[in-house]
């Protein structure tokens, strides 16, 4: 069976389904974050005493995170464009760099952060600001990871569609890369929150 | 033809976005260094937060030439994410008539 709608827009939305799919996801994406920094606020709030978040992280690391997932959203945006003009080597290659720079985050997030806070006993029951960075920073790593395996199988076995209906594997990146871009998005506020103030 | 053309001048477009990602990313940590208070502090990372999530949406998502029915969308959400704000904003300022109650807890009850 066709499924209806992959590549031309529905005559009601103008809008191919997929792309309804992924915003409608995306908003409830931006309501369980918006959630758990509105628990960021109550908790800072309701604090006696809270740590600056400049001085029991690394500014530098969280920097160069940040600046890691924004070329990631560059590279994935750049792996669409290559599609749009029927080079799947230059897709292949984009959509490479954005799987590499996924993991750099994880692994400078896991490796530099989580590691080392763990065995200083900076952990989530010392108190209110390591539960709130770890469950925001982790949920948001989960984010990634699951970015990282979509990017990856779109990369890997999924790219033969390329083959078959390019139409529809172009929309398909475009709706990965839209999820990737949000999770940058969630960064961005992310970063100065737990980091900065 | 014309098509790749469009694309290119998109390409030139997000490498400008970049530029000012990568501009305002600096200007937050900079801005972070200087020594405010926490209220205008929190302002100005999130001003410079949402003109960065803007440009990543406008351009990188695509927003700015996206279907009335997203904006519609993402409008429901907004109201929605600012009502959870207001709520939150509303319990942290409502202190009239709140009792403290932890002194009397840790001292006579238990």
């Amino acid at each position: 069976m066709q499924v209806p709608y992959t590549v031309k827009a529905r005559p009601d939305t103008g809008l191919y389904n997929a792309k309804i799919g992924i915003w409608l996801f995306l908003a409830s994406e931006v309501m369980l974050f918006g959630a758990l920094f509105s628990s960021y606020i109550l908790l800072r709030a309701g604090s006696t005493t809270w740590f600056v978040g400049s001085e029991e992280l690394s500014v530098p690391i969280g920097t160069f995170n940040t600046m890691v997932l924004i070329v990631s959203s560059v590279t994935v945006v750049m792996a669409w464009a290559s599609l749009r003009m029927n080079d799947l080597k230059k897709y292949k290659l984009y959509m490479g760099l954005t799987i590499l720079l996924g993991l750099t985050f994880l692994v400078v997030k896991i490796m530099f952060e989580y590691l080392p806070k763990i065995e200083h006993h900076h952990i989530p029951s010392t108190h209110n600001f390591y539960a709130i960075y770890f469950v925001l920073t982790g949920l948001h790593a989960l984010h990634v990871i699951g970015g990282l395996i979509v990017n990856a199988y779109f990369w890997g076995p999924g790219a033969k569609m390329w083959e078959t209906d390019p139409e529809q594997f172009t929309n398909r990146i475009e709706i990965a890369g839209l999820y990737w871009h949000f999770v940058d998005i969630v960064w961005i506020f992310l970063f100065p929150t737990i980091y900065l103030l | 033809m014309d098509a790749t053309q469009d694309i290119k001048k998109e390409i030139s477009g997000y490498m400008k976005i970049f530029g000012a990602l990568a501009v305002l990313t600096i200007v937050t940590v900079a801005v972070s260094l200087l020594k405010v208070g926490i209220g205008l502090a929190v302002f100005i990372a999130m001003v410079i937060a949402t003109v960065k999530g803007s440009l990543v949406a406008s351009f990188f998502m695509h927003l700015a030439h996206e279907k009335k029915l997203i904006y519609l969308f993402l409008l429901i959400t907004l109201v929605f994410l600012m009502s959870l704000f207001f709520i939150t904003f509303g319990t942290i300022g409502d202190q009239v008539g709140v009792k403290i109650v932890s002194e009397s807890i840790s001292s006579g009850v238990h």
